[in-house]
Parts: structure tokens; sequence; C-alpha cells
């Protein structure tokens, strides 16, 4: 039988939560790296024994780590992260020009076929990559040298790099998105990078083909079906049948469409969750119910998820790297809240109930299912 | 021997007690004690000074003897009692904070 394991970022560590297929009986460890904000941890679909976490302070700035065993134990690995060249400006919030700073990793994405090769998102904004597991680290600056970037603003969150996703079926295609700069993608391996945001609209921006500064809060896709993506904006969620190129916008019958997290069934490639946030003001779920709303159609008609889910008196968050799903059948669907708590669901939404209660805040959750 | 105490967050990272010892030859300075912490650990690369231009973190501190030597100069010798290992090089993280 198959096991899952949960891979947990949270504010004061990392906790690496296991279970066999029946996703009931969960075995939960950690903290490691205690007292340090585990920004985001994955593993590689190549090894899934090496995985690479993202430890980082505001104290003592950016820590890699590296496990070889699972998440057993970990060794530190390469921190430095060298903007290429001379790195610019981008805007400031107040629309001033402000130097590039490098601040922290907010993604790592491992290579699907090479162990070794980790891609790094960072904050401000940038593209790194890996390709001695973790000991040295390169920028791919032709996303930061676009043609728009000084133009970048950061969002509240900062000006992160927090998506990367890898199309397992055009090894040269890359796809990134930055709040809140918007979506990018290379067709050459990371050595260019084109903006792909027609079709999103945002409020505060008057001019409705403006290639840039749209407030993208992640996006995801089928490995199947890699140029069907889906996309949880600031507010708005998106669909794109073209890698990206075009964006319309299904957020049908949802009752808010602010959110953070979006996600694709690892089996059924138009069924999709996201998880309402009752706004940009209010950064928690509406009228105090926990849901997660999923489409089966692809977007437009979403039906409320609930069942194990607290529905009165719930005022948590769900950040955006913080849902996750398994490749067992059925699928299984997991997120991780501001309160501290991970939810599981085994039966690809339709019942819930929590792994751990009390964890500190929740920053990301990624699952891998191990044969 | 010179004698460093770290904060909690930094013995955790590089697996040490509170108290870390290193050995300098030549002169005793906030630049080489940091250079003999982090050839011993380099786990502390980077979290105490920036890689390159090996400026002071924003939030990290260095005390000796009472004294306040966060912005003396990377070169300037530390107290005789430091650079003898009667008392501690202190790197400290600043009290800031709370929000999370």
């Amino acid at each position: 039988m198959s096991n899952v394991r949960v891979l947990v970022g949270t504010r004061k560590g990392a906790f690496v939560l296991t279970s066999d297929g029946t996703r009931k009986s969960w075995k939960v460890d950690g903290p490691h790296f205690a007292g340090w904000e585990i920004y985001h941890l994955k593993g590689s679909p190549a090894d899934p024994e090496r995985l690479y976490a993202s430890q980082t302070s505001g104290w003592f700035g950016q820590v890699m780590q590296r496990s070889n065993d699972g998440g057993k134990t970990w060794e530190t690995v390469g921190n430095q992260f060298e903007y290429e060249g001379t790195p610019g400006t981008h805007r400031w919030y107040d629309d001033s020009p402000h130097p590039w700073e490098f601040k922290r990793v907010w993604h790592v994405e491992p290579s699907r076929t090479d162990p070794d090769t980790v891609y790094a998102g960072a904050e401000d904004a940038a593209l790194f990559t890996s390709r001695d597991g973790g000991q040295t680290w390169a920028e791919l600056p032709g996303l930061r040298t676009h043609h728009t970037a000084s133009e970048w603003n950061p969002g509240a969150g900062g000006l992160c790099l927090h998506t990367i996703m890898l199309d397992p079926k055009d090894s040269d295609r890359i796809t990134v998105a930055i709040s809140s700069s918007g979506t990018f993608r290379s067709d050459d391996g990371g050595k260019t990078f084109k903006a792909i945001n027609r079709g999103l609209r945002s409020n505060h921006i008057p001019d409705p083909d403006a290639e840039i500064g749209h407030c993208v809060h992640h996006v995801a896709m089928n490995p199947e079906r890699p140029n069907v993506l889906f996309m949880q904006k600031h507010w708005d969620v998106m669909r794109s049948d073209d890698a990206g190129d075009t964006w319309r916008e299904i957020s049908g019958n949802l009752p808010t469409d602010f959110g953070f997290v979006v996600d694709v069934n690892a089996n059924e490639p138009d069924t999709v969750y996201v998880l309402p946030i009752t706004s940009d003001s209010h950064h928690f779920v509406p009228d105090g119910k926990l849901r997660v709303y999923r489409s089966r159609t692809g977007g437009d008609d979403w039906e409320a998820l609930t069942k194990g889910l607290p529905q009165t008196d719930c005022y948590v968050n769900v950040l955006r790297d913080a849902m996750a799903v398994d490749t067992l059948d059925p699928c299984g669907v997991y997120f991780g809240t501001s309160g501290g708590q991970v939810y599981v669901s085994p039966d690809g939404g339709d019942t819930w109930s929590s792994i751990v209660r009390d964890l500190p805040g929740v920053l990301s959750v990624e699952v891998q299912t191990l044969k | 021997m010179i004698q460093v105490v770290l904060p909690k967050n930094l013995q955790i990272l590089a697996g040490v007690g509170r108290t870390v010892e290193v050995d300098i030859s030549g002169p005793v300075t906030q630049r080489t004690v940091l250079d003999a912490l982090e050839a011993r650990h380099p786990a502390l690369l980077g979290t105490m000074r920036d890689h390159v231009s090996k400026k002071r973190r924003p939030m990290i501190r260095f005390f000796a003897c009472e004294e306040d030597l966060s912005n003396a100069s990377l070169d300037a010798p530390l107290p005789e009692e430091v650079a003898a290992g009667k008392e501690p090089l202190l790197i400290i993280g600043a009290i800031a904070g709370g929000r999370r």
C-alpha cells in the first residue's frame, strides 16, 4: 500500500506528518528548525527522500536545508543568493524606485528528473537555481531583466516569487508568479520570460490590457494537462487553456472570489479546489465557516465542502502555498491554516478531518505520495 | 581560545551549545573572530553578516565587557579580556518583535 508524507512549514518550524494510504492515522514528527520560519519545503519527484526547505528569519536571514532521508535528518546547504549583475530598481509602495534586495526564499521547486537540481523563488522577486543539491545558487536573470521589471510593485507581503511550475511535458517551460506583478513564462529553460497576464482584470489598474501589476496569489495545474492553469488572484479565480497566454474568470457562484490557494485534483483535471477568504481587509474565512469550494467542471460552478470542517466561530486564513493534493485514488486534499490546523480529505473533498490542531501558524503544505 | 556566545537560534542551526571557542592567531577583531567562527561552523555563513560585504545584519548586535560594539570597526581590536579568553564576545539577536 502507498504511504503519504505531508511537509508542513510553519512560523516556528517544520513538521512531517506521515500516514498510510487510508490517511486516517497519522504520525507527527517535529518541530524541525524550532523557532525559525519555514516558508516552504518540498520533495524531489526524482528521489522522494530528497527534500529541500527554506528556513528564514528576520534576524538571521536565509538558510537552506536539505534532507536525504525524507526529513528525518537535515543538513545546511548554501544560502548565498546574489542577483546577477547590477540589480537596479523596482517600484516601492509609493512608486519610487527601490533597489532590488534579497530577503528570503518563498518557494522551492525540485526538478522533476534530477534530485540535485532545484529552483528557488525569492523576495525581491527573482528565480534562482541550484544544480548541486543546493550548495550553490545562481540567478536565472532573464526574469528579473524582463522589460517591465523596473515597474514591478510589491504586494502587502512583499515582492515575492511564490509559484514555480515545471512543465512535465516540456522541460524548457517554466511558469512563475509574482505578487504583485503577475505571471511569467519561459519557453527556453529560463533564459527569457514573457508576461502572461492577458485577460486578468484588477480594479486598481485602469488599463484593461495592462501587461503587469496583477496580484496573482497562486497558480496550479494538473501535470497530465499542463496547458490548463488555474489561478487564485487577489480577487477573481481564473483559468487559462493555453498555458497562460489568455485567461478567463471562473469565479461563478463563489461566496467571495478573494483567496490565496488553488489546487487541482490529481485524477480529475477539471476538479478544482479553492478556499474563499472574506476580503483583502478581512483575512479570514467568511461567516465563521471554514469551507473549501470544489468545482467539477473546471470552474464557474462551485460547491461548498464542509463535512468535518468547523462551521461556527472559525476565523482562520489559509495562505497561498498551504494547500496540496496527493496522487492516490481517491485523491487526498490537504490544507493548513493560520491557526495551526492541518486538515485532510481522503476522498477528494467529500469529508475532512484534522491531522493536527495546534501547530504554529501554517505557511505551506506539500504532500508526497510514496510507493 | 576566544569565547563566543551565540543566540539560541544559531546554537540550534550550528548544532552547538551556548558558548563556542575559536582559536585565532594574530589580531583579535570582529572580523577575525567571525571568520574563524564561520570557518568552524559553515552553517552560520550569512546569518550574522552579509556573505560579500561582511556588513552586520541589521538585527544582530555584538557586545563584550558590557560595551555595545555593534557599530565598531570590523577591524578594531576587541577588548583585551576577550582576546585573553576571559570574557566572551556576545552575539545577540536584537530584542524586537513579538508580532510573530
